[in-house]
């Protein structure tokens, strides 16, 4: 939580001494609470002012970082409990659990599944984060660990013998790997070997929220920073209330002992690939961190970055595109024109369909506000006007040498206000849905 | 250190609303909640999430193939197609009476009527009836399904704020529940409401559909609207207060990764796989921020919508 200007000035020396570059105190108070200002400046602090201060300033749940180089994986930091009140800025990392014991070949194809895997969504691309290696001997361990991140992978150690966690430590070199020794383990005992690797730990406790935050208390006064949460899970219920409870507790109470992301296995809960993606997707939806999944099938992934990507998007503005007249192929002054709205999954399914489609086009898109084409119409952003306008303001008319402009098929019923909006033009009703446009662009080249 | 208490306590509670009455053999309640979804340990969640199953009274010809698949001839009678929609898991028959049209057949009030009784006679489950979407037509079929299913309790819609009056008009006269729809924005949702409750039908006969998106094509939208209307509505505001429906079957199987497998990228998978699970996820993060009436396609989403809501309601 942060702290007002006059709370901080209670604890700053109030002498006025200028010191700081500033008037008064007060003023530099004022400074600090809008960050203006770094405490650093006022040379007369107190050491109790200075840790005050540091742990109001610390994020309410703690930035955790796993993997290294272009895989990095941060999770934490976030500030609100629901996403209509700020963007959730760190999506969940996503892990696939591999035993240690698997063969040599079986291992190998699970971490090479994981890190070949990549996507393009609206322009971005998406991608599975890492591996959860499930203990054997510290030698096959290590080795197994080391093959993960010569791939470029985040780990997970999943290993209760200190022995077997240290040779994992080892071979993960400088990868910033998460220790999860169970949900009994001491996790205490560990804190030193993950202060000597850098590496974060997870502290569990189940499902009994005071017990965890005694535990992560401990932790962290065995030496600990970078801890992870496992609330012990027992069903699916359970997979909602504790994630509910530790984030209102973090954001809304500022209790530090609690204020970890929070990490799953959504797997050991169901019966099927299925259900394990449905409650991924729950807790993608409510507050998990880092979910570990025990099924790579591609359909599942794939709807759960999907998801991922849609969650974690700053709910104030739609994905948006730029309104304006786009190329598509190169097209020529016989070109169709096709009009649409700027949300950009809008825009990127058209783009694709025509694209696909291996024909040339026009496309047209109005600015909606970063709505797709039936909300922006009932909300009155995509009418008659605001296409006429982009007609206009794109000059498109000096580019083609027709006066044809296909409305998409939900909003048929402007056809007649566009006619009069567009003296001279004609105006034509494409498909209802983009994965019609190819069969229509077909359609209106033999006409 | 002590945990800080983290219970809220909420002013209001969700309007509990029940489909079904007359020669139904079940009957669905759905709302009543004093929390936010499945969070037993603060409040009562005092009904599952309902599953509604679409059925149209003309074979659909925009459909997946992999629905036609699942369901075979009974896509061609919806009385077939609801009896069979009843054994695979139903709670409610959402019945679209697409037929109506002026594009799609543009059958009246007559053929309406006819397909309203065959449904009811087919099934013991409670109804939803949807016109087809065009103001006249809708009017039209709407009002004819509520007088022919009078003392049924089903639920006509959509009420929209462009055509309202006549729906419900006819859920008034007849004692059915009203549905209504508004573009996911919830000063409009609240604007159609209290326009609806000012007609004078009792608040325990409204049902709102805040409008969805499907998974990658702005769930995350109506997700924030949503819990936005639902968060208000805890907090006392009486106007937006209805259990909410949501037609997840219609946005999922719109999709290119629901309707097609031509030319798309391997990583998407198998085809079946994921259309089922785009509807599927669609359903369930919905009823993470407070769907409690979903309308679905495909038997085998139903099956895991299900089988998920009891897992949920396992720690009530
Ligand atoms: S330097 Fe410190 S003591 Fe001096 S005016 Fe600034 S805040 Fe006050």
């Amino acid at each position: 939580m942060a702290l007002s200007g006059i709370q901080i000035y209670k604890v700053l020396p109030q002498t006025n001494c200028k010191e700081c570059g500033v008037a008064t105190c007060l003023a530099f108070a004022m400074k600090l609470a809008a960050r203006q200002a770094e405490l650093s400046a006022c040379p007369y602090v107190s050491d109790e002012a200075k840790a005050m201060l540091d742990t109001a300033a610390a994020p309410p749940i703690r930035l955790i970082t796993l993997g290294a180089g272009d895989r990095k994986l941060e999770v934490g930091n976030e500030t609100v409990v629901y996403r209509h009140e700020k963007t959730f800025v760190h999506q969940p990392g996503l892990f696939l659990r591999l035993p240690a014991s698997l063969s040599d070949a079986d291992f190998a194809a699970g971490v090479d599944k994981v890190a070949g895997y990549t996507v393009e969504r609206v322009g971005q691309m998406l991608r599975t984060d890492g591996v959860a290696i499930e203990g054997a001997s510290a030698d096959a361990f290590a080795a197994r660990v080391k093959q993960a991140v010569d791939k470029g992978l985040a780990v997970i150690l999943l290993a209760s013998d200190p022995a077997v966690i240290e040779a994992g430590l080892a071979a993960a070199g400088n990868t910033k790997p998460l220790i999860y020794a169970g949900a009994g383990a001491d996790s205490a005992a560990l804190a030193p070997l993950a202060k000597k690797y850098s590496a974060s730990l997870t502290v569990g406790a189940a499902g009994d929220l005071e017990a965890l935050a005694a535990a992560t208390e401990k932790a962290v006064a065995a030496g600990a920073e970078d801890l992870v949460l496992d609330p012990g899970m027992t069903g699916w219920a359970d997979a909602l209330a504790l994630p509910a409870q530790l984030r209102r507790a973090a954001i809304k109470k500022n209790f530090k002992q609690l204020g970890y992301p929070i990490i799953a296995f959504p797997g050991s809960l169901s019966d099927s690939a299925e259900e394990e993606a449905m409650l991924a997707s729950l807790l993608i939806g409510k507050y998990a961190g880092l979910i570990v999944l025990d099924r790579f099938d591609q359909a599942v992934v794939y709807s759960l970055l999907a998801l991922r990507q849609n969650i974690y998007t700053d709910p104030q503005k739609p994905i948006q595109v730029s309104p304006g007249l786009y190329e598509i192929g190169e097209p020529e002054p016989g070109s169709p024109l096709l009009v649409t709205t700027n949300f950009s999954l809008t825009y990127f399914s058209v783009a694709g369909e025509v694209e696909g489609s291996g024909r040339k086009a026009w496309l047209l898109v109005a600015d909606s506000e970063g709505l797709s084409v039936l909300t922006a119409w009932a909300a009155g952003k995509f009418d008659a006007e605001a296409i006429a306008k982009a007609v206009k303001t794109t000059g498109v008319a000096e580019k083609i040498n027709h006066k044809s402009i296909v409305l998409p098929g939900a909003v048929a019923g402007l056809s007649g206000e566009l006619e009069e909006e567009l003296p001279g033009w004609k105006v034509l009703v494409g498909p209802r849905e983009s994965i019609g446009i190819p069969s229509y662009l077909k359609l209106l080249a033999s006409q | 250190m002590a945990v800080p208490e983290v219970k809220e306590k909420y002013a209001g509670r969700i309007q509990e609303v029940t489909l079904g009455a007359g020669s139904r053999g079940k009957t669905v309640a759905i709302g009543g909640e004093s929390t936010l979804p499945f969070l037993h340990f603060e409040g009562t969640v005092a009904n599952r999430p309902a599953i509604a199953i679409e059925v149209s009274d003309r074979e659909p010809d925009d459909w997946s193939p992999l629905l036609k698949e699942a369901w075979g001839d009974v896509m061609g009678d919806p009385a077939k197609w609801a009896a069979k929609a009843e054994e695979l898991g139903a709670d409610v028959i959402a019945l679209s009476l697409d037929s109506a049209h002026p594009e799609r057949g543009n059958t009246g009030a007559d053929d309406a009527r006819k397909t309203v009784r065959k449904v009811l006679e087919a099934t013991t489950l409670p109804l939803i009836v949807y016109g087809p979407g065009q103001k006249d037509k809708d009017n039209e079929v709407l009002v004819a399904a509520a007088e022919e299913a009078k003392g049924e309790r089903i639920a006509i819609g959509n009420a929209e704020e462009k055509n309202y009056r006549t729906i419900v008009a006819a859920a008034l006269a007849n004692d059915q529940v009203v549905i209504a729809k508004s573009p996911m924005d919830v000063n409009l949702a609240k604007q159609l409401n209290v326009l609806i409750g000012d007609m004078g039908i009792p608040k325990d006969r409204i049902i709102m559909d805040p409008t969805t998106g499907a998974l990658g094509y702005g769930v995350e939208y109506s997700y924030s609207v949503m819990e936005r209307v639902r968060l208000a509505a805890l907090g006392g505001d009486a106007t937006l207060q209805q259990p909410m429906v949501l037609t997840v079957g219609y946005e999922a199987w719109r999709t290119k990764e629901a309707r097609t497998n031509d030319e798309v990228p391997q990583e998407w998978g198998d085809w079946a796989q994921r259309a089922i699970l785009w509807e599927a996820n669609t359903a369930i993060t919905l009823v993470n921020t407070g769907a409690n009436l979903l309308v679905l396609r495909h038997p085998q989403s139903v099956a895991l919508v299900r089988k998920a809501i009891d897992r949920l309601m396992a720690g009530a």
